[in-house]
């Protein structure tokens, strides 16, 4: 029994977002969405192939197939918080890291990435 | 000891001050250096453009807004600015005086700006030329973004079509003047964190939505620019205002020394282009 409960502590603690977050609510995933597109929040089209808009500028990679070109949550969100933190010269704009978006607004269009 | 090491740092760093209080840099070297990098990057990114297309901005990089703006060509909507800054230029002040008396060869001298002002040891553009021979006239100063000052501006921009860009670098106080305007092209500011050299470099030939992004050499030519997203003529600080607003950058003053300093940039980095504003812009 001990055990058990030794394990599973373990497992919290290495995988801890593995216990908590649940799948996305439609909510958040329409929340997200709306941030991405807002040309005064994300405006990930600007730059962005997007499914769904029309008229993307091309600075950026089209953003599709997340899930397989993101298999870890964490590194999608660090792109989206703060660009340059992988790539100095990007010219995407540091989301999060500049408050342009906030906390949960970030994690609201990293949910509607993998929706994508 | 301290006293020997002393002396030895002054015998180190004597031989590097009496270079530096003989040497005068050769600072039009500098710059030209810098002109052929900045002209390289866009010549090979767009080889089929000829160094003077570039004035046309994004229409010289793309064929189908070239052919529309070819067809606005035929009644340029710059045309009725054109001549209501002749009107301005050759009216007379209330001391009798025009502006012939402040600018010569009858206003032709859009070439001559931007210069770096020795004795003011700063950088004077059209505008502020403009401004300034109304001043000294006893007029009271146009506002600088649009209306009369571009008007006028556009008249001499016009009747100086074809003159050479050829903005000088020779003393410290230039050369400065230039690295500000330099840094200030290609450094990150505002919320989004994004440069001048970012779009209009690197990305120059993109699209932002589906505005194709223009490249960087030649911004200055051609100006002042009918926009037709303005619906009337505005001057080339105007447009620098609206990009640095669109990067949510701090608002800086039309005419200001930032500003100034990145248009005497812009210019140098055009020297061997001609002079071809006004232009139409969408
Ligand atoms: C100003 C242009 C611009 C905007 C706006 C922008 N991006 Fe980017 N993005 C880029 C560029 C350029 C890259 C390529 C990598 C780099 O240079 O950082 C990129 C890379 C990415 C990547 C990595 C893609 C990959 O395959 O490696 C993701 C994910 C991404 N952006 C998501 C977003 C999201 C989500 C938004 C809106 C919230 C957004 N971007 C807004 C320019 C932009
Ligand atoms: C996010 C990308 C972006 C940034 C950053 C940016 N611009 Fe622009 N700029 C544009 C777009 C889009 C246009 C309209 C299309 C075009 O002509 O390039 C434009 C137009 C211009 C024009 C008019 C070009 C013409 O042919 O009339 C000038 C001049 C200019 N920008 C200067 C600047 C300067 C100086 C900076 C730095 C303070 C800057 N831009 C930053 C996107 C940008």
């Amino acid at each position: 029994m001990m055990h058990i409960y030794m394990i599973a502590a373990a497992v919290f603690f290495l995988f801890p977002s593995s216990l908590v977050a649940d799948e996305p609510g439609e909510e958040q995933i329409e929340l997200g969405r709306k941030v991405s597109f807002d040309s005064m929040k994300g405006n990930c089209l600007a730059c962005h192939m997007m499914p769904g808009g029309e008229q993307p500028g091309n600075f950026g990679p089209p953003l599709i197939q997340m899930k397989a070109r993101f298999p870890e949550r964490s590194v999608l969100r660090r792109q989206i918080w703060d660009a340059t933190e992988k790539n100095p010269k990007s010219i995407m704009p540091p989301f999060g890291k500049h408050g342009i978006l906030s906390e949960e607004e970030v994690d609201a269009v990293v949910d509607y990435m993998y929706a994508l | 000891m301290k006293k020997i090491s002393q002396s030895r740092m002054f015998l180190l760093l004597l031989p590097i001050t009496m270079l530096w209080s003989c040497q005068t840099k050769d600072y039009s070297a500098l710059v030209n250096k810098d002109i052929e990098e900045f002209r390289a990057y866009f010549t090979e990114r767009f080889p089929e453009v000829e160094l003077d297309d570039f004035a046309d901005g994004v229409y010289a990089i793309d064929d189908n807004a070239r052919e529309q703006w070819l067809a606005m060509e035929d009644f340029p909507p710059y045309s009725i600015a054109v001549e209501e800054g002749q009107a301005l230029f050759e009216n007379s002040f209330s001391n009798g005086k025009t502006y012939t008396d402040c600018f010569p060869e009858g206003g032709a001298v859009r070439h001559n700006y931007p210069y770096f002002d020795e004795q003011r040891n700063m950088v004077v553009t059209l505008e502020m030329a403009i401004n300034e021979c109304r001043s000294a006239n006893g007029e009271p100063p146009l506002e600088y973004k649009k209306g009369d000052i571009a008007k006028i501006s556009s008249y001499m921009a016009y009747i100086s079509r074809g003159k050479p860009v050829e903005v000088k670098v020779s003393s410290q106080g230039a050369y400065e003047a230039y690295l500000k305007g330099k840094e200030f092209f290609y450094a990150k500011r505002g919320q989004l964190n994004m440069s001048c050299a970012g779009c209009h470099m690197r990305y120059s030939g993109r699209r932002l939505r589906s505005e194709v992004i223009s490249p960087a050499l030649g911004h200055p030519v051609h100006f002042p620019v009918f926009r037709l997203k303005w619906g009337e003529i505005g001057t080339l600080q105007r447009r620098y205002a609206g990009c640095n607003r669109n990067i949510g950058a701090k608002p800086l003053a039309i005419q200001g020394e930032e500003y100034r300093n990145l248009e005497f940039f812009q210019t140098v980095m055009s020297n061997g282009m001609h002079f071809n504003g006004p232009a139409s812009r969408k």
